[in-house]
């Protein structure tokens, strides 16, 4: 029954496909509405565009209903099964089958998947009333899902390649849905190719695996971890350490799918696309996919110490560098966005320190609480007659009752407010961080506590700005503002609901209590090498330790209290002030700019070079252009000898007897 | 002297070379151009025979019987095109002939 | 070669009947060579038709001075009166304006007649260097009967040997004959004719027509 749950999604997604399909080619479409205007009317959903998304939200909550039963066996009940379904690949001794794992990674992995991508499938049920591709979105959104739950049940690294890259192409596709904006096919392309990036390091990875263990699949590989790592392996001429160069380009991947330091660009980009995808894909599931890995592939990185290092110090950089950023974004989204590659830093030095179970922890949270903002975002936005810039907003929060609390309990949560959800699993990591007692821990563990502070900080900035104070917006906006229907915000509340309990409810499966059921808990899906303590020790930290987070989260509250609520001049004086840090902040630390002149302006002129002319001028040229004008040249000149004359042509047949007499009787004499 | 072989095929050779030099010389109407045609014809037939004769075999003058009847045939036919082109163009000078100008 | 020419042996002619045949054969030759230069030249297009005539009556000479004069008599009637006969009908009746020769003419004239030339050498050299083998008789083909008129060894050959070809000249001539109709037939406008075909395939329908007139009315 359980591979119900990863082949439901793809199903339905086929089916609304081919809805889409027929809609397509039937083209009856009435293209002129679109999201822009605002008329709450509905336009009558077709039966094909409300029969595709009865089937995709069916197949999905059905998926994770079923989840719900495969966690209670597996994780709470202990008997982790593998499902093989048929071989991919044999050839040699290569083998890739097709096999689903369920564990208790995968079934924790299970339920945030399915949760959230069914409250999304309902939320956007709503959201993208008034587009007219509905069918195309939902079997987009489902064709994810499926890619993302194929991943986590992968038993072998090619299937979840597999997933890795099918995660990628409906993050391309979702992102650049309404196509015909630039800016989002152009959004689309960036993602897909930092993404690619990425890949290219975790494709390498993969050889490097086959290379040392002989096979691809994970048991083979956990099975041998220990061998392994002491040899050593060549690459690009130097020796080094077999499972650290593996994990290392197979963290690369991850780097990319989780846009880490150096392979984020593409996130705040990606707000281009609706923002169901934007809670889904780049808050919930697809980026959490390189945490997953990591944590998936923890026996063979806990052999692997100075790959675990550079993740901690990768992690905790990319915690602080982006939490800079979103201080100061003016785009709602945006900040949030900004706020999920943050989080993703601090899952990425939890599982850095070793403390694995921390960090999916926090992605568990973390995907309640940042589904819970994005779609209340959307949820504003669209109460904004999709006004995104929250220096236009202001003042609504009496006329959207329910988006503003469920905002509030949302940035409740992520700022680690004690008894939400955020406040177990963040605190667990940061804790974690310091009982590493390693350099980088320690380091990681500072990076975390500014982190916070500035999470506190720029999500009560995004309240106050869009929530509080006299409006900014013009009175047509304003007349316009409205609650949204219950089909957006009963995902909502759900999502609510795991916002608040989420943590407290799971804080002793993932080692917030007792650490012998921790482990009972993982079941060995997870592993912590002898010597890699941190979540061990992680209770037994100084009480400061235990404070700092709350103090660094209380602060940021205040601070941002009185910079938006108090005194609102203080932000413009003190941008003015500290401009040139204030432009590095707003400019994202110019790494766009910064990629753009080493990478993105020579790769265009190089394949410029080459298209025009290598292969215009030269290969066309001489090839097929050349050959054609040679052949019309030569025909002209032929052609003239075609005078229309009979005498001539008689005159041509006379010298060509004359020469070809005179050659015989040369020949015979 | 004794007429021999030679003789004949030098007349021959000569109606030949004439008939070729009226075809690609004459810019003044088609018919020339046609009566080239018979001028050769019948160089050949001149040679044809001649050679029947000296050899003693009949084969050439069969031959020559069938080249008069498929040059009867072709002139008939000639003269016809060219009749029809005149009814349709006005003129049948040469030099206003080349409308198969490639 | 038959009994028209007295003959000794080895074939060639005795003493003064030598002469004779000789001057014919010059008078022949040239007078043809001459008609046909001319044919080529002159400016009167019927005048170009007559001088033809004239060129194939001298060739009909050289033929009966070979010993062919079946072939002789065919040039002249089928020829002469046939095929010359029809270019006059067609120069006169295309009423053809007297062209001056043209400017071109000049240009070209040197190097046709270089070309001209060089032919002319070449079928000589090799005409006059072609001798007669010995053993002629054995690759003859058909040797001339003795004893036989021209027409009569002709005649056995024709039908029997090169019946099929016969045939196929005809079928030249028949199709000859139909394409020149085709190409020239032109009918004329307005002019009355009957269609036999179109007579007989009338039907009742096409004439008659049954009005019902009631009493005391007219149509």
């Amino acid at each position: 029954m359980y591979p119900l749950i990863v082949f439901l999604p793809l199903i339905a997604a086929t089916i609304a496909g081919i809805i889409t399909l027929a809609g397509a080619m039937s083209s009856t479409s009435d293209a002129g509405h679109g999201h822009d205007s605002h008329g709450h009317h509905h336009h009558g959903v077709s039966t094909s565009d409300r029969i595709s998304q009865l089937i995709t939200v069916g197949g999905v909550v059905t998926a994770f209903i079923i989840s719900i039963f495969a966690f209670v066996d597996v994780a709470l009940g202990g008997n982790p099964i593998t499902v093989q379904l048929f071989t991919w690949i044999s050839s040699g001794s290569f083998t890739a089958e097709w096999a689903l794992r369920f564990d208790t990674l995968t079934c924790v992995m299970l339920i945030v998947v399915t949760g959230v991508s069914s409250m999304v499938h309902i939320y956007s049920i709503g959201y993208m009333s008034h587009d007219p591709d509905k069918p195309r979105f939902m079997a987009y959104l489902s064709l994810f899902t499926f890619a993302m739950l194929m991943l986590v049940t992968a038993d072998n690294l090619i299937q979840l390649f597999f997933g890795w890259e099918g995660v990628g192409l409906a993050s391309y596709l979702l992102i650049g849905f309404w196509y015909s904006k630039p800016s989002a096919s152009a959004a689309a392309i960036k993602a897909f190719i930092v993404n690619r990036v990425g890949d290219f390091g975790f494709a390498l990875g993969i050889f490097a695996v086959y290379v040392l263990f002989d096979s691809v699949q994970f048991d083979v590989i956990f099975g041998n971890a220990e061998e392994v790592a002491g040899t050593t392996l060549l690459f690009l001429g130097h020796e080094f350490s077999a499972l650290e160069i593996t994990c290392f380009l197979l963290f690369i991947g991850a780097m990319g799918k989780s846009a880490q330091l150096g392979l984020h660009t593409w996130l705040p980009d990606a707000m281009e696309g609706p923002t169901p995808v934007s809670a889904l894909i780049h808050a919930a599931t697809m980026v959490t996919a390189g945490v997953f890995m990591v944590a998936r592939l923890s026996p063979i990185f806990e052999y692997a110490e100075t790959t675990l290092a550079i993740v901690t110090v990768v992690g905790a950089s990319t915690a602080f560098f982006a939490a800079t950023i979103g201080c100061v974004q003016n785009d709602i989204k945006r900040v949030i966005a900004y706020s999920t590659c943050s989080q993703l830093g601090y899952m990425f030095f939890a599982c850095g320190v070793s403390a694995y179970s921390a960090g999916v922890f926090h992605l568990m949270t973390h995907g309640f609480f940042k589904a819970l903002l994005f779609l209340g975002a959307g949820s504003v936005i669209h109460a904004m007659s999709d006004e995104q810039d929250m220096r236009k907003m202001g003042g609504i929060y009496k006329m959207v009752p329910l988006t503003f609390a469920v905002m509030m309990v949302g940035t409740l949560a992520i700022t680690g407010f004690p008894g939400l959800a955020g406040f177990y699993s963040k605190d667990l990591v940061i804790e974690s961080a310091f009982a590493a007692h390693t350099a980088v821990g320690t380091y990681a563990f500072w990076a975390g506590i500014l982190a916070a502070l500035m999470t506190s900080f720029y999500s009560w900035r995004l309240i106050f700005m869009t929530f509080f104070g006299t409006p900014r917006a013009d009175e047509r906006t304003m007349a316009h503002v409205h609650e949204s229907p219950a089909v957006m915000t009963l995902p909502l509340l759900f999502l609510t609901i795991g916002a608040i309990f989420a943590g407290w409810f799971a804080k002793d499966w993932f080692g917030g209590g007792d650490y012998e059921e921790m482990l009972a808990f993982w079941n060995g899906a997870i592993f912590m090498a002898e010597g890699h303590q941190a979540l061990e020790h992680a209770h037994h930290v100084p009480g400061w330790v235990k404070l700092a987070p709350f103090v660094a989260m209380v602060s940021g509250f205040v601070i941002a209290l009185v910079m938006y609520k108090l005194v609102p001049s203080l932000p413009r004086q003190l941008a003015n002030t500290f401009n040139g840090l204030y432009r590095f902040a707003l400019n994202k630390w110019y790494f766009d700019e910064l990629y753009d002149k080493i990478f993105v302006k020579p790769a265009f002129y190089l394949g410029y070079g080459f298209w025009k002319s290598g292969d215009g001028a030269l290969i066309d040229g001489v090839g097929p252009d050349g050959v054609a004008a040679a052949c019309r040249n030569i025909a002209r000149r032929v052609s003239a000898l075609q005078s229309g004359f009979v005498y001539h042509y008689a005159f041509a047949m006379l010298i060509g007897i004359a020469a070809l007499v005179s050659y015989t009787i040369w020949k015979m004499g | 002297m004794e007429i021999g072989l030679a003789h004949y095929l030098t007349v021959a050779a000569i109606l030949f070379t004439l008939g070729i030099f009226g075809i690609f010389m004459n810019r003044k109407n088609v018919i020339i151009i046609m009566m080239s045609i018979e001028l050769m014809l019948l160089a050949v037939n001149i040679n044809l025979v001649a050679f029947s004769s000296f050899l003693g075999d009949l084969v050439g003058q069969v031959f020559t019987i069938f080249v008069l009847t498929v040059a009867a045939a072709e002139a008939a036919i000639g003269l016809a095109i060219l009749v029809v082109y005149f009814r349709n163009r006005g003129t049948i000078a040469v030099e206003d002939i080349n409308m198969m100008k490639g | 070669m038959g009994r028209c020419l007295p003959l000794g042996r080895g074939g060639s002619p005795r003493g003064y009947l030598m002469v004779v045949q000789a001057l014919a054969f010059y008078l022949f030759a040239t007078v043809a060579v001459l008609s046909a230069t001319a044919v080529v030249t002159v400016r009167n297009p019927v005048h170009s038709v007559l001088l033809l005539i004239l060129t194939f009556f001298n060739a009909a000479g050289l033929f009966v001075l070979l010993g062919a004069e079946f072939l002789a008599m065919l040039l002249v009637v089928v020829y002469v009166g046939a095929v010359a006969v029809l270019f006059l009908f067609v120069v006169m009746m295309l009423d053809i304006n007297f062209v001056e020769m043209r400017q071109g003419f000049l240009n070209y004239l040197p190097i046709g007649v270089l070309i001209a030339l060089v032919l002319f050498v070449e079928l000589a050299f090799v005409g006059a260097g072609w001798a007669l083998s010995d053993d002629k008789v054995a690759v003859l083909a058909h040797p001339t009967p003795a004893g036989l008129t021209n027409v009569e060894a002709l005649g056995q050959l024709i039908y029997t040997d090169y019946a099929y070809i016969f045939q196929a000249a005809g079928l030249v001539l028949l199709v000859a004959m139909i394409g020149a109709i085709v190409l020239t037939l032109r009918t004329r406008e307005g002019v009355r004719r009957q269609k036999i075909s179109e007579q007989v395939k009338r039907d009742r329908a096409d004439t008659l027509e049954v009005k019902k007139v009631p009493v005391g009315r007219g149509i």
